[in-house]
């Protein structure tokens, strides 16, 4: 099943996901490693990103991700 | 222990309170005395007399000509906090100053440093370009928190509240049915959180600014930089629009929504928000509609966060929180805030002050 997934925002190298996703009543974190897993738990769910790399699995390769929309307004200006 | 995250730039006045009048603020728990200098220049001090601790913004000390002459023995500081006068003597003891703060002034905020001043770095105050731009109009207010920061920063964090707390004036029933993303970029130190709503009902506060009738798209990206300034960039357009490619968004209407979070002890809160918009920018009427219903819909939140801020002061060690998916983006502000104070942010628990 393709999950649909909100484009990124945030450019660091080290930016962690969290996808509610769509349909269901379940979050898909994605870290920075690239690995990924369901959760039903918030709270279990910070456990394991934080966690890394413990037991952060090398995920599936990943579909391609469209790029992100262009915004006219102020970006996301996080200090350097 | 504090939960207070020190070495940090907080939010002290609007740029707007500040005039050559000695102006007081509790921060962080740090009394801090401010004035526009006849230069325009604003400086801050400790609000304190070197001398015998009498605070600087208490009558009748006063401001003469850019020095501030204590009310008590007559100390008194140039605009540098240094001593260049004290009574009866003509010896000023070159220990005489007051603790300067570093302060800037951008975007018509004032923000202060609070912790060590040789770590302030002007290029971490996290910007807000549009309070004070072109082509944005601007309405904003500062109301008084009886409760922890902690306590406003998950209620903003999670905006599914709305549908509850807000009912008729932001809340529709799809602000707490629509799922979000939240990102994390710890280096950074961003917590940003999107619900993009495309076919929602248009609650009051839009349809009544905007002008759009029916169904709306309504995107809400917040955008949070631990632990003062929060963003919510708001987007209102008809169903079905989005942005060009070229990132111009001429059917939307831009709402960007600031609050910022500032300590003023450990148990009450500076909470100052405001609302730029990119239409109607000359119409008083959509300005006065947008500042009384905003303030409608922050004095609610005061409301409720003085209850629960009463209900955790008193409430026995331990209690359990549970947490579901619509605190995702609070957890990650959570765990960032715990870590800037020194604690393990494993778990993100909420914040025990007593």
């Amino acid at each position: 099943m393709s999950i649909p997934e909100a484009p990124p925002v945030l450019r660091g190298e080290r930016v962690q996901r969290v996808h509610w996703v769509l349909g269901t009543d379940q979050l898909r974190a994605v870290c920075h490693c690239g690995a990924e897993r369901l959760f039903d738990d918030p709270i279990e769910l910070w456990e394991w990103l934080l966690g890394h790399p413990d037991d952060h699995r090398p995920a599936e390769p990943p579909e391609p991700t469209p790029p992100p929309p262009r915004t006219p307004r102020e970006p996301a200006s996080v200090p350097a | 222990m504090s939960t207070i995250p020190r070495n940090q730039w907080y939010v002290a006045a609007y740029g707007s309170e500040i005039s050559n009048e000695l102006f007081a603020r509790r921060i962080c728990d740090e009394p801090i005395l401010f004035w526009r200098t006849a230069e325009g220049t604003v400086v801050a001090h400790a609000d304190r007399c070197v001398h015998r601790r009498f605070p600087l913004s208490q009558a009748p000390s006063r401001l003469v000509d850019d020095k501030v002459i204590c009310g008590y023995h007559g100390f008194t500081y140039g605009s540098d906090g240094r001593c260049v006068a004290v009574p009866g003597q003509t010896k000023v003891p070159r220990t005489a100053r007051l603790a300067p703060y570093p302060v800037v002034e951008v975007d018509s905020l004032v923000w202060v440093w609070i912790g060590d001043p040789a770590l302030a770095d002007e290029s971490r105050i996290p910007r807000a370009s549009y309070l004070d731009a072109p082509g944005w109009t601007t309405v904003r207010g500062l109301e008084p928190l009886a409760a922890r920061f902690s306590l406003l920063v998950d209620n903003l964090l999670d905006l599914s509240h709305e549908t509850y707390l807000h009912g008729g004036y932001i809340g529709t029933p799809e602000v707490a049915s629509t799922p979000i993303t939240t990102e994390v970029d710890d280096d950074a130190g961003a917590v940003y959180v999107s619900r993009h709503m495309d076919d929602a009902e248009c609650p009051p506060f839009y349809r009544e600014s905007t002008g759009l009738q029916g169904r709306i798209a309504r995107w809400q990206d917040i955008e949070y930089t631990p632990p003062c300034l929060y963003k919510l960039h708001s987007r209102i357009a008809p169903v079905g629009s989005v942005p060009n490619p070229d990132g111009s968004d001429p059917d939307a209407f831009h709402v960007e929504v600031v609050y910022a979070i500032t300590p003023e002890t450990e148990h009450s809160t500076h909470d100052f928000w405001m609302v730029a918009r990119d239409f109607a920018l000359d119409d008083d009427g959509v300005s006065a509609f947008l500042a009384e219903n905003n303030r409608t819909v922050v004095l609610q939140d005061v409301e409720a966060l003085d209850v629960l801020e009463r209900v955790i002061a008193t409430e026995p060690a331990g209690y359990q929180e549970l947490s579901i998916n619509i605190d995702t983006g609070g957890l990650a502000a959570r765990r960032m805030l715990a870590r800037m104070v020194g604690e393990t942010p494993r778990n993100a628990p909420a914040a025990p002050v007593r």
